[in-house]
């Protein structure tokens, strides 16, 4: 009955061979260690994400004057409204953890270099249209901390020359931020950037599977067809489209050895997710903001206004630099550095393991610099606070110019030919 | 790798730290208010209808959900915590003009539904124990920890009022008809009301958060062997 079902679906639309293409019969690299769990973590907070999200829009009201109550609504009056909201808004912040350690893998182990750039600024749009859709979705509770870091985010694009003040109020679509910001938000947080997040990851996903997973080691399993004998090669059955070109050596079918290990990175990831849910929802004042419990309002300033944490490290970039304009330039900078990562680097030893040891230290200072980069950004701008960042954010940028300078006759450990046991 | 693992772990503990410099701010007593005592909630609940409602709305609350909560018959909840004659499922509010009251106050008085969200338990309890005289305010009296309120000391007939001498030492409350250690239980309940009020489903999530964990702990258990268990061929 099954089966019948399924050959029938077969000659129709290509089920069973998309299933062993990129699930049963796709070959990832045997040696995936924690930092692997990420990505697969990702996806799970997107589809919490989303939803959550669509529970939560069945009771909230997207106006200046209803938002704020509509949220105390879920809160108070829908059943599990709380359980909701919490879950949404710690997804938020959980979901730039995963990301940032998703990207830290990939630059840690190569995973932006040659076949995999594409795969990069795919991962970097994702990123990009996160933080955007995290910007919106931050307004909608309308509370005070929600309108005065949209009021400083907002006003970053009145440094754009000439057109500033028009392309603000055209952001806004008022002078001042109001329901009718309020509104638009909702829409591009609702339906634009989320319908725009999911093609991406598809495409990700796709480009990914299309090159093949990297690994710690930076070895590649997918070795030019007809160079390894037969008894060598991985003994399980891979889709044609993977063994007609190459020779598949140390890898093992995602679907069910990744599988199973992805839902025990889940059970461990949700332990946490759960605990910060349950037992501290508003993260230590880093995921739901104190002035957040207060009403939007345009004439009362919070004492210290600051975006929530995720932004914090490209916001300390923007606010050390002394000229406005040129911290606007520097922010925008730094995430473009992070764009043309496959092109600053131009080694081919992938994994840190086998680069030089002043990779490894450009790496950890980087790593510093950021984490750093992002605790300022959430404390008020003393002159301490300023000359650390000046510090960090070159830090950050001098990753990538040295980066450049040594990766082209860097001093590697030779790579083995295969994954070792 | 280990180092990396060790930088990333240094970055964070230099980020707790630094978080932790910028929270340090005036001090608060500590409320130690206790969410599960059902007699301290309707105790503050008491407190609040009658010294806090003229002015400060909870507008997000309603007076049945109070009740279920607090553990309080609908029919005693409508005699005894209700005057002006609402609905039991109403929004605890009160009929206080917010344009004349900005006018009388300076500023209008604002809704404390999410005051213990706002500003902290610690806050409130300290802040209620705060009044002192000060004839160059309004209503003769002004706050160690809100400079300059607007709002009088409502709780004076209770506490009393402290004044304050010019190297800005506390003298003990005087003239109230609360000893103070009443005074300090009465603001201590009226403080649990508001946490509650701040997030009615508290306890309900963090009950919940103890079987969600344990659920997840088994389940990360198994997890683990089925994990070992197919992966115990490959090498």
């Amino acid at each position: 009955m099954l089966t019948n079902f399924m050959a029938w679906m077969d000659k129709r639309l290509p089920l069973t061979d998309a299933w062993n293409k990129h699930l049963a019969q796709y070959p990832a690299p045997k040696n995936f260690n924690f930092w692997y769990f990420f990505g697969s973590l990702a996806m799970l907070v997107l589809v919490n994400q989303i939803l959550t999200g669509v529970w939560l829009t069945m009771s909230y009201e997207p106006s200046g004057d209803g938002a704020f109550a509509s949220i105390e609504y879920i809160m108070r009056d829908v059943d599990y409204g709380w359980l909701l909201r919490y879950m949404h808004s710690t997804g938020a912040s959980a979901f730039f953890i995963v990301v940032y350690l998703h990207m830290m893998r990939g630059l840690m182990y190569g995973s932006y270099q040659k076949p995999r750039e594409l795969l990069w600024i795919f991962g970097m749009l994702i990123f990009l249209v996160l933080m955007a859709e995290a910007f919106m979705g931050y307004l909608l509770p309308w509370g005070n901390m929600s309108y005065w870091g949209a009021q400083v985010i907002i006003s970053l694009f009145g440094l754009v020359p000439i057109i500033g003040d028009d392309l603000t109020l055209w952001i806004r679509g008022d002078y001042v931020i109001s329901g009718a910001t309020l509104n638009r938000f909702f829409a591009l947080h609702v339906i634009a950037m989320p319908l725009v997040l999911v093609i991406l990851v598809f495409l990700h996903i796709l480009a990914l599977h299309e090159v093949g997973s990297n690994n710690p080691e930076g070895i590649e399993v997918k070795k030019k067809k007809g160079t390894i004998p037969l008894e060598e090669q991985s003994k399980f059955e891979f889709h044609k489209q993977y063994t007609d070109k190459y020779d598949i050596v140390d890898s093992v079918p995602f679907h069910p050895y990744y599988s199973v290990k992805d839902i025990m990175g889940v059970a461990g990831f949700l332990i946490l997710f759960c605990w910060v849910m349950f037992f501290a929802p508003e993260g230590g004042g880093y995921f739901i903001e104190a002035p957040n419990f207060d009403p939007a309002n345009g004439l009362k300033t919070p004492e210290h206004i600051a975006p929530v944490w995720y932004f914090g490290p490209f916001y300390t970039i923007l606010r050390v630099v002394p000229n406005a304009s040129l911290g606007a330039i520097a922010m925008f900078g730094s995430i473009v550095a992070l764009f043309l990562v496959p092109w600053f680097d131009r080694g081919v030893v992938k994994s840190v393991k086998y680069r030089s040891k002043l990779h490894l230290l450009n790496l950890i200072q980087f790593s510093i610099c950021f984490v750093v980069l992002g605790a300022l950004g959430t404390l008020p701008a003393t002159p301490t606070a300023n000359l650390i960042g000046q510090i960090a954010s070159l830090g950050y940028f001098g990753f990538f110019i040295a980066l450049w300078f040594y990766s082209k006759n860097e001093k590697c450990k030779p790579v083995p030919m295969r994954i070792s046991d | 790798m280990k180092n990396l693992i060790k930088a990333i772990a240094f970055g964070l503990v230099s980020l707790l730290s630094m978080s932790a410099l910028a929270s340090s701010s005036a001090h608060l007593d500590h409320a130690n208010n206790d969410l599960t005592d059902k007699e301290s909630l309707k105790s503050g609940f008491k407190t609040y209808i009658n010294y806090c409602l003229g002015c400060h709305q909870l507008q997000y609350q309603r007076y049945n959900r109070t009740f279920t909560d607090l553990g309080i018959e609908e029919a005693d909840g409508i005699e005894n915590y209700m005057y002006t004659g609402e609905k039991s499922g109403d929004h605890i509010t009160n009929a206080m003009p917010k344009k004349e009251a900005a006018a009388w106050f300076g500023t209008a008085p604002p809704d404390l539904t999410l005051e213990a969200r706002l500003r902290s338990p610690d806050w409130i309890y300290t802040y209620l124990r705060s009044f002192y005289m000060d004839s160059e305010r309004p209503f003769g009296v002004n706050n160690k920890v809100f400079k300059d309120v607007g709002m009088p000391h409502v709780l004076q007939d209770l506490q009393g009022v402290s004044s304050i001498d010019e190297h800005g030492n506390v003298t003990p409350a005087m003239g109230g008809s609360l000893t103070v250690e009443e005074y300090d239980v009465l603001v201590r309940d009226l403080t649990n009301f508001l946490e509650y009020v701040g997030e009615p489903s508290k306890l309900e999530r963090e009950a919940m958060g103890v079987n969600v964990l344990i659920y997840l702990f088994i389940f990360f258990i198994i997890a683990y062997f089925l994990k070992k268990e197919y992966w115990k061929d490959v090498h």
